[in-house]
């Protein structure tokens, strides 16, 4: 059998195709995470540093739930997980998946009570700082979850791939732009609600939000549950092969994840759900395809030059649009 | 008499050393208007955020239609029907007017945020009842023009319209406006009046009233309280507070008396 990262050998067609694919793919796992970012964002106009510990620490729970049967924290086993050495049925991981959410959006929700609620009011400036701090302290029990090893997230399919009209396209990176789908669709409906709308007010003012009866720590909580639950399902997704942690949750790769996203956010825009999907298939693409069809200057460039191209994007963006493709440029009369 | 819709008894409320308000009592009646004046940090303001709970007086009691609302959280305070204006006024400004003016409509809105996302008929009809209300008051406040503006880009008078037109969107029971025609020309002034008058006679809202432009509060207030360095030191008809000594000694003695002015 092939594996994924194997190119075809039949020509330019095909080979475009899978670059295509793999861009998609890499574009989903940035995209659900540059949504939880851009939640949490919305409604408290912070920009979430934990993102990427809480992200982690979602797949982590995943990781301890299926592959050692167990669950995490508690003296229990986990009665779905599969028997020893076999593999999930694709709807049984798909629990295991919504349960690892679960946990990262309850995980988000304590966070923010203990950490973010009593900083509401306080500088911005102040609450990023917090984030920061959250990041750094959960990091540790990440690490120490992981033994320092990659751990197995037991993803059915585990690297099989199909083929179509040449090009090899592996099975996670399609599952990889479903899952980004379902997760974007759920969240533009979501800011079609009520709820999404108090947290547009939220965000604006506070005080005001206040005065027309929305609950402010509600609407706080409610974003870091969801922005939690986005992070985590980005991270269990990049945790599928032929992503580069090769099914696994990385103590490597993982932990930095998050931080890939944040070219994607500037150039979509910190507050803007359209700009979290456009800039994470545009910065995944730029990625991607620097990566295939510059592969021939690699001496020249340096080998892994692909992963500062999103960040080239960033700077040109910042010079050009200052709040993003699709951001809110800050209204002034004059 | 009216009936007594909001008591106020006794708040007293510190910043540190500072006594902002000191034992004020008060009432308010249904269909009131009620005006609070005062020289400049005489505790006007505050007087409202106690109200609304954004501060929490530490002696004191405040009843609204006999139940204590002491220690709730100000959008529950907003949810009994007490909405408020700001005096640096506080819109959503990338929002369009008819956009602030649903928020207002939050707390009317009953349909839960799942029928929301997938935008049931019951969400749409609720969305269209809330829409049309919106509209009645545009048509109200005479805004029609503005409608889909940003507030942000409108000019300052209108502001203070659609943040008026908010606060009524709650379809309160009690209206708390903190300098409805701060900063307005006499045109804008008049109109402001009207409105408020409008309000009270159509609507039957209970209002107080926070404002510096003592030819306004003059004119259309019920009843007065006049306060000086946090404390109360006259209330009645304006007719009576006018007349009364310790109010003409204070803006006497403060120089703050604006009559007229803005």
């Amino acid at each position: 059998m092939m594996t994924a990262l194997q190119l075809a050998q039949t020509g330019a067609g095909a080979t475009f195709l899978q670059t295509l694919v793999k861009a998609l793919a890499l574009g989903s796992v940035y995209v659900l995470i540059a949504l939880g970012f851009v939640i949490v964002f919305k409604a408290t106009q912070v920009l979430n540093f934990a993102a990427g510990a809480i992200a982690m620490a979602g797949a982590m729970f995943m990781s301890i739930l299926i592959s050692d049967g167990g669950i995490p924290l508690l003296p229990f086993d986990n009665p779905l997980a599969p028997a020893e050495g076999e593999a999930a049925s694709i709807p049984m991981w798909g629990v295991h998946v919504l349960i690892a959410l679960v946990f990262a959006a309850l995980f988000g929700l304590v966070l923010e009570r203990v950490a973010i609620r009593p900083m509401v009011g306080q500088p911005l400036f102040a609450m990023a700082v917090v984030t920061l701090g959250i990041e750094v302290a959960v990091r540790p029990f990440n690490l120490d979850a992981t033994a320092l090893e990659s751990r197995n997230l037991g993803v059915p399919w585990k690297a099989e791939t199909w083929e179509l009209a040449g090009a090899i396209v592996p099975k996670s990176y399609v599952a990889a732009v479903v899952l980004a789908a379902i997760g974007s669709t759920a969240v533009l409906l979501f800011f079609r609600s009520r709820l999404g709308v108090a947290m547009r007010a939220v965000a604006f003012d506070q005080e005001a939000a206040m005065a027309q009866g929305i609950n402010v720590g509600r609407v706080f909580a409610i974003a870091w549950g969801l922005g939690a639950a986005l992070a985590a399902l980005g991270a269990i997704t990049y945790g599928m092969a032929p992503f580069p942690p090769g099914g696994n949750v990385s103590q490597e790769i993982h932990p930095i994840l998050a931080f890939r996203v944040l070219p994607v956010i500037v150039l979509g825009g910190l507050d803007s759900i359209a700009g979290a999907i456009v800039g994470g298939v545009m910065i995944a693409s730029a990625e991607i395809f620097a990566g295939q069809y510059l592969s021939q200057y690699n001496d020249t460039l340096g080998s892994g030059y692909s992963t500062i191209v999103p960040y080239l994007v960033m700077l040109v963006v910042l010079v050009v649009r200052p709040f993003g493709i699709f951001g809110t440029p800050e209204i002034r009369r004059v | 008499m009216a009936e007594s819709i909001l008591e106020v008894e006794g708040i007293t409320l510190r910043f540190g050393g500072v006594t902002a308000i000191h034992n004020v009592s008060f009432q308010v009646n249904e269909g009131e208007l009620y005006s609070i004046i005062g020289p400049n940090g005489a505790g006007k303001t505050s007087i409202f955020n106690t109200i609304s709970q954004v501060y929490r007086p530490q002696e004191g009691e405040i009843r609204w239609r006999g139940n204590s609302i002491m220690g709730e959280m100000p959008d529950v305070v907003a949810n009994l029907g007490i909405a408020r204006t700001f005096q640096n006024i506080e819109l959503f400004p990338q929002m369009t007017v008819v956009e602030n003016l649903l928020l207002g409509r939050h707390i009317r809105m009953k349909n839960n945020w799942l029928s929301g996302m997938l935008w049931t008929p019951k969400a749409r009809r609720e969305e269209m009842e809330n829409r049309e209300r919106v509209e009645d008051i545009i048509d109200f406040l005479e805004i029609p023009e503005w409608r889909n503006h940003p507030v942000a880009l409108l000019p300052y008078g209108i502001q203070k319209l659609v943040e008026l037109g908010r606060a009524l969107a709650m379809e309160p029971e009690l209206l708390l406006l903190d300098e409805p025609v701060a900063g307005m020309n006499l045109e804008e002034t008049e109109d402001m009046a009207r409105f408020i008058l409008d309000i009270r006679r159509e609507l039957g809202i209970a209002m107080i009233m926070v404002e510096h432009d003592m030819g306004l509060v003059m004119d259309i207030a019920d009843r007065i309280m006049v306060l000086d360095f946090g404390e109360k030191i006259a209330e009645g008809t304006p007719e009576e507070v006018q007349r009364n000594p310790d109010v003409i000694a204070a803006y006497l003695g403060s120089g703050d008396l604006h009559i007229g002015e803005a």
